[in-house]
This record gives C-alpha cells, sequence and structure tokens, in this order.
C-alpha cells in the first residue's frame, strides 16, 4: 500500500514538472515550431519568470527584495509581462537578421540574466536563491495539495493547448508559416515579416515566463543554477523535435515523454555506485545527443509531424 | 599608469590574442557553411584536454605537444562534420544550428565523462613574472601564449593569402554559388575551413589552459565573446576576427579599471557583458561588421 501510494506521489509529481516542460515546449513551438525563429536562451526567460513571480508573491526577507506578498496568479502574470518585454527588446535587435543572430544573442542573453541573477545579492540573494516562495494549494492536506497543483499545471497546458491551436489554424498562424517556409513571397503578400516574428518571439518568451513562475512556486525554491541553463534549454529543444515541431499535440507529447526518460534515467544513475552515477550523468546527456542528431536527420518530423492546413476556399478567412 | 598597463592593458592583449584564434574558426565556419557553430566552445575545450593527456604521457612542454592537439581536435572536427553536419548540407541553416546546439552538448559530456570535472593545470607550479624596467610585469608564460599565437596568425594569413586552397576558401566566404561555378571543390574547401578552424581552436583552448587551468566549462565561457569577436570583425573575415578577438578581450579588462573615481568601471563579476554589449551594439548598427563581413 506504502509502495503504491509512493508510486501515485511519484507519478503526480511527474505529471506536474512535465506538464511544466510542455509548456515550455509550447512556448518554444510558437517561436520555433510556427515561425522558425532560435531561442538558445529559453533558460534564462524561465529564469526571469521565476525569480518575478517568486520576489512578488513571498512574505518580506532580509535577504532579498520582497515582500509584497501579492497573489501567484498576480506573479504568474507579471513573470509573463516582464519576461516579454524581455523578449521583446531582443526581438528588436535581432528579428530581422538570420536566425543563427538570434541563437547567439539569446544565449548571450541568458548569460548575462544568469550573471545579473547571482551578483546583484540585495535583489536576489545572489547564489543562495530565493526561499519560501508560497505554493498554491499547500494549506491542503498531503495528497491533495499535491494533486491541486497538478491540475492547475494540466489545465494551464490545456487553456494554452487550446488557444495556440486557435492562433495556428487562424490568419495569424497562416502568416507565420509562410514567413518560415517562403518569406520573400510572404514579404510580397504585403505582410510585415519584422512585427509578425516579434509577436510570435514576445508570445513564446512570455509563455516561457510562466513556465518559470509556476516552477519556483512549485518548488518554493529558486536560485540562479536551479537548472544546468544550457542542458535544460537544450532539453527543452529534443522534447519539441521528438515531439513534432510545429505540431502542439507534439509538443506536449513530446514533452511528457521526454521528461519521464529523463527523470527515469536518472533514478537508475542515482542508484549507481557514487563515482558511476556522477559518470553516467554526463552519459544521459550524450544520448540525448545522439537521440537529437538521428531524430533530426532520420525522422525530421518527429512522432507528429506538423500537419499542413488546407487551403482556405473563396479567400473568407483572408483578411 | 603602469597598474593600468600591467593589470588590465596586458591582460587583455593576452586574452584578445586567445579570443582572436578562436573567433577566426568561428567566422570562417560561418562564412562558409554558412552556421554559428555553436560546439566551437567545446572544441576549443577537447584541445586544452588533448594537450593536457599529451604532457600527462610525454612530460613535454604543452607548446611541444601543441601540434599533435592541434591535428587530434581536427581529425575530431572532421569526424563529426562527416557524420552530423554533412547530412544538412542542403537543408535550411537553422538544422545546422541545432545539430552544432546538441554537438556542444555532446563533446562537452564525453570530455566531462572521460576526463572528470575537476580543475587541472597544464603547467604545474606558480611562474614569477619579469619585471622590466622596474615596473613592466610581463610572466614568460603570457610572453609565450602571445608570441605563439602571433605566429599561427601570420601562417593564417600565409595560407589565405599564398596558397591555392587559402584563395578557394576566402573565394567560398565571399560567394559560395561563384566558388562552385569556377571550379572549386567546395567540400576540399569545407573540409580545409574545418581543420583550420578546429587546430586554432585547439591552440586557443591550449594558450587559455596554459594561462589559468583545464576545465570543463571553459570553452563554453569563450563561445560567447568569440562569437561577439567574430560579428565584431565581420563574419568571414579572418583578418576581422582576429582584430574582433584582440578589442573584445582588451574591452573586457580595461572595463574593471578604475575610470572614473576609485571603484572599477563595471563590477568584474560582469565582466561577460561587455562582449555581449559590444555584440548588440554592432547588430544594431553594424551587422556586417568592421570588416564589411557577410550578413545573413
Amino acid at each position: 500500500m506504502d509502495q503504491a501510494y509512493g508510486i501515485f506521489l511519484y507519478i503526480v509529481s511527474l505529471l506536474t514538472m512535465g506538464g511544466i516542460y510542455a509548456i515550455l515546449a509550447l512556448g518554444l513551438n510558437i517561436q520555433f515550431g510556427f515561425t522558425g525563429l532560435f531561442n538558445a536562451g529559453i533558460a534564462g526567460f524561465f529564469a526571469v519568470g521565476a525569480y518575478v513571480s517568486a520576489i512578488l508573491t513571498t512574505a518580506p526577507s532580509a535577504r532579498h527584495l520582497g515582500g509584497y506578498e501579492l497573489p501567484v496568479v498576480v506573479g504568474l502574470v507579471a513573470a509573463m509581462m516582464v519576461s516579454g518585454a524581455i523578449g521583446w527588446v531582443v526581438g528588436r535587435v535581432c528579428i530581422r537578421l538570420r536566425a543563427d543572430y538570434l541563437a547567439i544573442a539569446t544565449i548571450g542573453i541568458a548569460e548575462i540574466l544568469r550573471l545579473i541573477l547571482k551578483n546583484e545579492t540585495w535583489a536576489t540573494n545572489g547564489a543562495r536563491g530565493v526561499s519560501m516562495v508560497p505554493k498554491p494549494f499547500e494549506y491542503l492536506p498531503e495528497p491533495w495539495n499535491q494533486l491541486g497543483l497538478m491540475m492547475l499545471v494540466l489545465s494551464i497546458v490545456a487553456v494554452l493547448y487550446f488557444l495556440l491551436e486557435r492562433a495556428r489554424t487562424a490568419p495569424w498562424g497562416r502568416v507565420m508559416s509562410a514567413i518560415r517556409e517562403n518569406e520573400p513571397a510572404a514579404r510580397a503578400a504585403g505582410k510585415n515579416v519584422e512585427q509578425f516574428r516579434i509577436q510570435a518571439f514576445v508570445t513564446g518568451c512570455a509563455v516561457m515566463g510562466l513556465a518559470g513562475g509556476l516552477t519556483a512556486h512549485y518548488l518554493k525554491f529558486i536560485d540562479p543554477n536551479a537548472a544546468e541553463p544550457v542542458t535544460a534549454t537544450f532539453l527543452v529543444f529534443v522534447m519539441l523535435i521528438i515531439g513534432g515541431s510545429g505540431n502542439n499535440k507534439g509538443a506536449i507529447l513530446g514533452a511528457i515523454l521526454m521528461w519521464t526518460v529523463w527523470s527515469a534515467t536518472e533514478l537508475v544513475t542515482s542508484r549507481l555506485p557514487d563515482d558511476w552515477a556522477i559518470r553516467s550523468a554526463y552519459m544521459r546527456v550524450f544520448l540525448i545527443g545522439l537521440v537529437l542528431q538521428i531524430v533530426l536527420q532520420r525522422f525530421p518530423g518527429g512522432i507528429l509531424p506538423e500537419r499542413r492546413l488546407r487551403a482556405v476556399k473563396g479567400g473568407k478567412s483572408d483578411r | 599608469m603602469m597598474d593600468f598597463i600591467n593589470f588590465h592593458l596586458m591582460p587583455g592583449i593576452i586574452l584578445g590574442s586567445i579570443y582572436a584564434l578562436g573567433a577566426i574558426g568561428i567566422s570562417m565556419t560561418f562564412g562558409i557553411l554558412r552556421f554559428a557553430n555553436f560546439a566551437h566552445g567545446e572544441t576549443m575545450t577537447l584541445g586544452a584536454y588533448f594537450a593536457f593527456t599529451l604532457v600527462q604521457l610525454t612530460g613535454w612542454h604543452p607548446l611541444a605537444v601543441l601540434p599533435f592537439a592541434m591535428i587530434l581536435t581536427a581529425a575530431v572536427a572532421l569526424g563529426i562534420d562527416r557524420v552530423f553536419y554533412k547530412p544538412f548540407r542542403a537543408s535550411p541553416a537553422i538544422i545546422l544550428v541545432i545539430a552544432s546546439f546538441g554537438m556542444m552538448l555532446m563533446i562537452r559530456s564525453v570530455i566531462q565523462f572521460s576526463w572528470g570535472v575537476q580543475l587541472k593545470s597544464l603547467v604545474p607550479g606558480i611562474q614569477r613574472p619579469y619585471i622590466l624596467f622596474d615596473a613592466l610585469r610581463i610572466s614568460p608564460k603570457h610572453m609565450l601564449i602571445v608570441g605563439s599565437a602571433l605566429m599561427l596568425m601570420l601562417a593564417v594569413h600565409l595560407l589565405l593569402s599564398r596558397t591555392k586552397i587559402g584563395k578557394a576558401m576566402r573565394a567560398m566566404a565571399d560567394s559560395p554559388e561563384l566558388a562552385r561555378l569556377t571550379g572549386i571543390d567546395t567540400e576540399m574547401v569545407i573540409r580545409a575551413t574545418w581543420v583550420v578552424g578546429a587546430s586554432l581552436a585547439a591552440a586557443a583552448g591550449v594558450f587559455l589552459a596554459i594561462d589559468t587551468h583545464v576545465e570543463t566549462m571553459m570553452g563554453f565561457k569563450l563561445l560567447l565573446p568569440v562569437f561577439a569577436a567574430a560579428i565584431l570583425g565581420g563574419i568571414g573575415r579572418p583578418y576581422g576576427a582576429m582584430a574582433g578577438g584582440l578589442i573584445i578581450g582588451i574591452a573586457e579588462e580595461l572595463s574593471s579599471y578604475a575610470w572614473l573615481g576609485d571603484g572599477p568601471l563595471l563590477a568584474p563579476g560582469y565582466k561577460a557583458g561587455v562582449a555581449f554589449t559590444i555584440m548588440v551594439a554592432m547588430l544594431i548598427w553594424r551587422p556586417s561588421g568592421l570588416f564589411r563581413g557577410k550578413v545573413f
């Protein structure tokens, strides 16, 4: 019975964290899947969201900025706004150049953000991080608080999925794939390519900020190295590409699947003798990388390849 | 004044020559293969670890094993290109960027797996700097680094200006279509680019290791300044990359000099931000860089 309960709690935590990764993958899908924008700084936007929401909602502390004790919802909305604003600034600089430059600039901004979070001790408590972040439903008894948070995360995934599917099939989404597939043609059709790209980039960054905020509340704690930044960014890319880039269902499937594999292999490797546990953790990153290379070369569409929208007859939706 | 030269300008020149070597490779692969190679930092780390193992095996000076480390690193880069990048020659560049992003983590994890993550030093012991004219402090290892970096840059210059393959490389960086039309063997040029880029990266890694130590994240820390140097100099412009590397290195070290008042102008923790700021400024006002490079 105890064991079954433990497995149950494990599955709940798996789905909570998997759901948060699904939000990240959906955010990346707007940028990379729909529009072909390469964001190598996912971890940076994630961290900003986490810190903003954590600082706005925690009780006063002498160690960091804060004490506003605002509701979690306000924290999450602010997290989206600040991450989106940073995304807007980055987008303004790089969006007219090719995706490579955006990739370089975003990996740079993620590093700068990490430096700020680490060095501005007065605001963030430096490397020791912000703790005692309020967790939604924490007043409920044991399994229900975990279940409540899981349901919250999963319903955010569902709402996001619904909204993004609408966006994808709407004229907005068609312009996005037109830009990705043939930029000169989209330009010739009179679309403001830069404007559309910035919209996609900012929306994606805001969604990543939301995922960051949720993580801070889920773990009740956030520090500059909560996740090894580049590995976390890479993991989201692997999730999206394996699931099916451009397909919202694929993004969610890829996230849950890869998160399950990732945390299950961690269970295995952490039971090995110390020396081997550390070494096999590195091999895990190597194997994930290898899987990505194989998928890129052999199955570029992923598990659920992007479904092409059918042409609209009569131009009714061509607004 | 001497403090300025000893503790800011000289370290800037040393760091700058290391950046310059790394930037040449990244600028050439960007110009010729048309993608930003994120694995370039890890190539530098790999070179440093090859040198570390060779020093352990032979007991020679790091500079003596440098050529072998460069050959090994170039061989690995050729192998990676054959298996992981060649299938994407006709694909959009974004796929190559992802492949190289994955490669960055794969190379790093292999290094962490095989050598462990503890700091290692390439040259044991502490060297005392020479004091020239009673004030100028120069340590012998720094003279070696700057001297060898200059020799390598001269070699790159001779390769690009005097040899057939070097001219083909410059032609292809200018216009791959025209290069192909004139009968240049593009696959040959691509292989030559990897050999030049990876061996210079290995050298940059070894010099950084001589200056500081060998560690698994050393290359990743170089990646951003090296990208900044390549963009500052102009993509596909090797001389621009050299100039860009020196400028970025010097700017980073000068940023912590007490220009105004007593404290450093910029807290040393933000040194990495200098390269990024210069890069963003270039992307806004002059994406073609100082030497009129490619803009994609």
